[in-house]
């Protein structure tokens, strides 16, 4: 989640490697981590069960990436709005923010995949059908039978799970907002609404492009956040790599080959994502 | 005279925060053209006043007329009538994300519907008047103080205001910064821009100012012209706080 593990964040100060430092300061763990990787790769490449492993757990990489991807993007959505509601002084707007941010992030992940997808997509399409069912009732038939369409059986698991990740991350994402927008000097408002801009200006135009900046790499840790929490989705049985890992370890009893695969297929694309979010820190600092 | 005279109307502002009285009913009239600097003690209120004028602090009780049009509850109108005002503050405000010439143009786009080339030409004229045509491109974070405050005041001219607010506009800047930023307010006074500082730069109250406004506890102590404060001044208080800052 927000807080990151400091096991999986690699933090390499590569100018440690160029400057004269005592071996000590060398990234040794990370050293490691590659020997780890280079000899697990060995090891799928030559033998034959983790081949074999390997080859039908990364079948699940692609609904791993896509979930992942697709539930991001909406989080970015709903965080943005929830960061601003966070902000706005309508007393409405601001609490409903609140309670959305509060009430998600009192409730554990695996607990709020469960209730979405069995509680929250049932009870909405419910809630939709009885509209369009009233809106029967009322005569407008035609746009009743638009509402009563959707089904339950409709939404698949694959939906639900993105459903889930959005709204939760969406909380947490929202925080990372309004930091980020709260980190902005007032007089930059100020010096926005003296020019005769809106609130809403003001905020397109000179806050968010600043605030979304200096919040770029607490994004980019919350993304790796996600592609491991991505995993808790298999619970719904969307066959992503973790769902994939399991079905292979119950149907051939090769537990060993399965969780060691799986572990390092994760292990690979958070590694790498954080080594990403590094550079555009780096970056990003650069040019400050 | 009534309010549709002068372009500037101030009429029993106060303003509150919490239990202090920053603003303690202030009346004013400031016809057009003219420069009226606001002096005081640090904590009399003569920022809160000029942030009231345009709204950046909305007024606890009383009225501000722009230009004969009624600003105070215009919830609609506050944001044309401030983009008619423009506003330099103490620590320039620039947006640091943006080149100058995006500073400059960026209001005029946006509010003004300018084309890009032609709030380009403004905003290139206005940096010409203020001497840094040649800084354009650059970002404010690679300027001066004084160049952050010239430019600010580009920003604003380039909205063509019909009145201009300055902020304590040298007092975040290092001596030998401060020249270039009052000469061009001084051009900008002596071209007949009403404009409205809260300033302790005397040379510039000798040199630029129709008026000054004398400010103590939230209340205009005296309103007299800058031959008036420096020759004959009526209060005490206002003796005592000149003498504090022209002793050396």
């Amino acid at each position: 989640m927000a807080e990151q593990p400091q096991a999986i964040k690699p933090v390499i100060e590569f100018d440690d490697l160029s400057s004269k430092k005592s071996l000590r300061d060398l990234p040794w763990w990370f050293f490691a981590l590659i020997l780890i990787a280079i000899g697990v790769f060995v090891v799928i490449s030559s033998n034959e069960n983790y081949n074999d492993a390997f080859v039908f757990i990364k079948a699940g990489l692609a609904i791993t990436i896509k979930t992942t991807l697709i539930a991001y993007v909406i989080a970015i959505l709903f965080g943005l709005m929830a960061g601003l509601g966070r902000i706005s002084k309508n007393v409405v707007i601001n609490n409903l923010a609140r309670l959305y941010v509060e009430l998600i992030r009192g409730i554990p992940i695996l607990v709020l995949i469960f209730f979405i997808a069995f509680v929250g997509v049932p009870v909405l399409v419910d809630l939709i059908n009885n509209f369009g069912l009233w809106l029967s009732g009322l005569g407008l038939d035609f746009f009743g039978s638009i509402f009563m369409v959707i089904t339950n059986q409709d939404i698949s698991m694959n939906s639900r799970a993105i459903i889930a990740l959005a709204v939760t991350y969406g909380a947490y994402l929202a925080e990372i907002f309004r930091a980020g927008i709260q980190s902005i000097a007032k007089g930059q408002m100020e010096a926005a609404r003296s020019l005769g801009m809106s609130y809403g200006q003001s905020m397109r135009f000179v806050i968010l492009p600043q605030a979304v900046r200096n919040v770029l790499p607490a994004l980019g840790n919350d993304f790796v956040a996600m592609v491991k929490d991505s995993s808790l989705v298999s619970v719904l049985a969307v066959r992503d790599i973790t769902q994939v890992a399991r079905l292979y370890a119950g149907t051939t009893f090769r537990f060993r080959e399965s969780y060691v695969t799986l572990a390092v297929l994760y292990l690979t694309m958070t590694v790498i994502l954080s080594l990403l979010v590094q550079l555009l820190e780096r970056r990003l600092r650069a040019h400050d | 005279m009534t309010e549709k005279d002068y372009i500037i109307v101030v009429k029993d502002l106060f303003k509150y925060f919490g239990e202090i009285k920053a603003v303690d009913g202030v009346s004013m009239n400031i016809e057009k053209g003219k420069v009226v600097v606001v002096i005081g003690p640090s904590g009399s209120g003569k920022s809160t006043l000029l942030r009231c004028i345009n709204h950046l602090e909305e007024p606890s009780s009383g009225e501000v007329w722009i230009d004969g049009v009624k600003m105070t509850h215009a919830a609609k109108q506050l944001n044309e009538i401030r983009a008619e005002i423009g506003m330099v503050f103490q620590l320039f405000n620039l947006f640091p994300h943006l080149t100058v010439m995006d500073n400059v143009t960026l209001a005029q786009k946006v509010i003004r519907g300018r084309s890009k080339e032609e709030a380009e030409e403004v905003a290139l004229n206005q940096l010409k008047r203020v001497g840094i045509p040649e800084k354009a491109d650059a970002y404010p974070s690679n300027l001066s103080g004084g160049q952050q405050q010239r430019v600010a005041i580009a920003r604003a001219l380039a909205m063509n205001p019909k009145i201009m607010l300055f902020d304590e506009p040298t007092s975040a800047l290092d001596p030998e910064m401060i020249k270039e930023v009052l000469d061009v307010m001084l051009d900008l006074a002596q071209e007949g821009m009403t404009m409205v500082c809260v300033s302790h730069e005397m040379g510039f109250v000798r040199s630029a100012a129709d008026e000054v406004v004398f400010m103590d506890f939230g209340k205009v102590v005296e309103h007299t012209t800058p031959e008036g404060l420096f020759n004959n001044p009526q209060h005490d208080r206002t003796k005592l706080f000149l003498s504090q800052i022209l002793e050396h």
